[in-house]
């Protein structure tokens, strides 16, 4: 009797120990939770904000060097003098070719000698049509080598606007300051102005993406049949078994996306 | 899908005018800036888009003859439009078929340098970078502002002066036209040859001298219907847009992988 009566105090205080020993950590652990939590969430956010300030605001700053052009230009003043807007200077050359930036012979006819007395038009003269050396302008819509973009199809056969892609740099009295991108050596204006590559108008950006939105809303007919699902080829393809050539849907030129093709713009 | 107004840019290259003088090969490489090495006797490591090859009838002195084959890229349509055999098996969609012209095109900015498409093109007309061009000094200022240049890992081929089409166009769209002329796009070779050998134009149209000398019948792949007329590998069915003239029997049993002992060319040997 007495040996079971032990055995079984023996369990109860082995229990009771046991409830002891194991609730009384998980107190402890909760008591010791509640203490930093504070500061630790005050640390997280602030490392959050610190990272979204650092990623949003100075890594941009730090990523475009800015640059200022060789000499200063007045859009507007030349635009007055000019008949033909802005195709006076940036014209198209007889073979199509699009001349872009002008060189230093167009200039030369009115400014052989001084005019006027701005100090950028007096280091014009001296530094460039005298000795004869051509601006180094730095372009804001330089592309990358690989992209061929042709002016004439775009304002000759669809008749854009050049405020379309360049923004109203026509209208401006000064030279903006050109930020390029240290890592790869491109314009800011390619990328644009917000580093979230959020754009309100059509010029804020020259990305291919800002290509593809105008062109996808010209061919909406060709974009939208064009995409390539099995259920799509299926019908297509019975369509053209079926009655050739009476297919509604229209491709685009490339067999591989069926839409565009690559190699009108990239060589 | 044939769309309205779409062009078939081909090739069709007179073997008995091609004296082998090699002008298309120069002539190609200064146009396209292909890169070249000091040491260019390594056929493997070189690059050529256009190469021409020496053929020989292997009989013994009276009777021997030689054959100079320039071999451009073949830019092949394949059994059904578009199905050549690189652009198929071309996993970064960096090289494709243009169904307006025709033309193969490589994207050098897309490849990757897996050079799958080095493998299954059966006419080696596909080159790998094994390193960046590297131009004697200065030549840089000579390069073709309207062929970008190429960098190691990247694989390039002909691509039938493409960007000779896109300044035609341009010049086209100036003038207020949509359509070029035959003579306003033409390939840096075929302007070369002092022969008169090559001759290039849009092989739908048939009032340009490519269809008119290789008569291509549109209803089996633009196979030719001249005699003379041969394209290579015909068999394998890669349809190439590259056509072959030779009055000579042995060059255009050559143009084929015929074997030793087979009975004769045949021209209705198609592959379904």
């Amino acid at each position: 009797m007495s040996a079971l009566d032990n055995n079984a105090k023996e369990i109860a205080g082995d229990a009771g120990s046991d409830g002891g020993a194991t609730s009384s950590p998980e107190i402890n652990t909760k008591e010791q939770d509640k203490g930093p939590a504070g500061p630790v969430i005050l640390f997280f956010i602030v490392g959050l904000f610190a990272s979204l300030i650092l990623g949003w605001i100075i890594f941009p700053k730090l990523l475009y060097s800015k640059k200022k052009q060789p000499i200063d230009f007045n859009h507007v003043m030349h635009m007055a003098e000019v008949e033909d807007g802005c195709e006076s200077c940036h014209f198209f050359r007889e073979d199509g070719t699009y001349s872009g930036v002008p060189k230093l012979d167009q200039c030369i006819d009115c400014h052989e000698e001084i005019q006027g007395d701005s100090p950028d038009e007096i280091k014009f003269v001296e530094e460039y049509v005298s000795k004869g050396r051509e601006v180094p302008w730095l372009v804001y819509s330089r592309q990358p080598d690989c992209v061929f973009f042709s002016h004439v199809a775009h304002v000759k056969v669809a008749g854009m606007d050049c405020v379309t892609c360049h923004g109203h740099i026509g209208e401006s009295e000064s030279l903006k300051i050109y930020e390029e991108n240290r890592i790869t050596g491109y314009s800011r204006d390619i990328w644009g102005k917000s580093i979230g590559g959020f754009k309100k108008n059509t010029w804020d950006r020259m990305k291919m993406d800002d290509c593809a939105e105008c062109h996808r809303k010209m061919t909406a007919n060709i974009e939208r049949t064009g995409v390539k699902t099995p259920t799509k080829r299926l019908i297509d393809h019975l369509v053209d078994v079926v009655s050739p050539g009476t297919s509604m849907s229209e491709k685009g030129s490339s067999v591989q996306t069926e839409r565009g093709a690559c190699f009108v713009c990239h060589k | 899908m044939k769309h309205k107004n779409a062009k078939k840019y081909g090739m069709v290259i007179d073997l008995d005018k091609c004296t082998g003088c090699g002008s298309c090969m120069v002539a190609c490489m200064a146009e396209n800036n292909v890169p070249f090495r000091k040491d260019e006797s390594n056929k493997v490591l070189s690059i050529t888009w256009l190469r021409v090859y020496q053929l020989t009838n292997g009989k013994p002195f009276p009777n021997t003859d030689i054959c100079y084959l320039p071999r451009p890229c073949m830019h092949c349509e394949g059994q059904h439009e578009g199905h050549s055999p690189c652009v198929s098996v071309c996993p970064a969609v960096a090289t494709d078929y243009n169904t307006e012209t025709g033309i193969v095109s490589q994207i050098y900015t897309r490849c990757f340098g897996c050079r799958y498409c080095m493998a299954s093109c059966p006419y080696h007309a596909r080159y790998f970078n094994w390193w960046d061009p590297v131009w004697p000094d200065g030549m840089e200022k000579y390069l073709s502002p309207n062929v970008s240049p190429r960098m190691r890992g990247v694989v390039e081929k002909c691509s039938f002066c493409f960007h000779r089409y896109q300044l035609a166009k341009e010049k086209a769209f100036k003038e207020g036209r949509r359509e070029i002329k035959e003579d306003e796009y033409q390939t840096a070779c075929t302007q070369a040859c002092p022969a008169g050998a090559i001759t290039f134009g849009d092989l739908n149209n048939p009032n340009h001298a490519v269809s008119r000398m290789v008569k291509p019948d549109p209803k089996h792949h633009g196979r030719p219907t001249n005699p003379n007329a041969f394209r290579l590998l015909e068999r394998l069915g890669t349809n190439p847009k590259v056509y072959y003239l030779s009055s000579r029997e042995w060059v255009r049993r050559a143009g084929d992988n015929y074997l030793e002992n087979e009975a004769k060319y045949k021209k209705t040997v198609h592959q379904g």
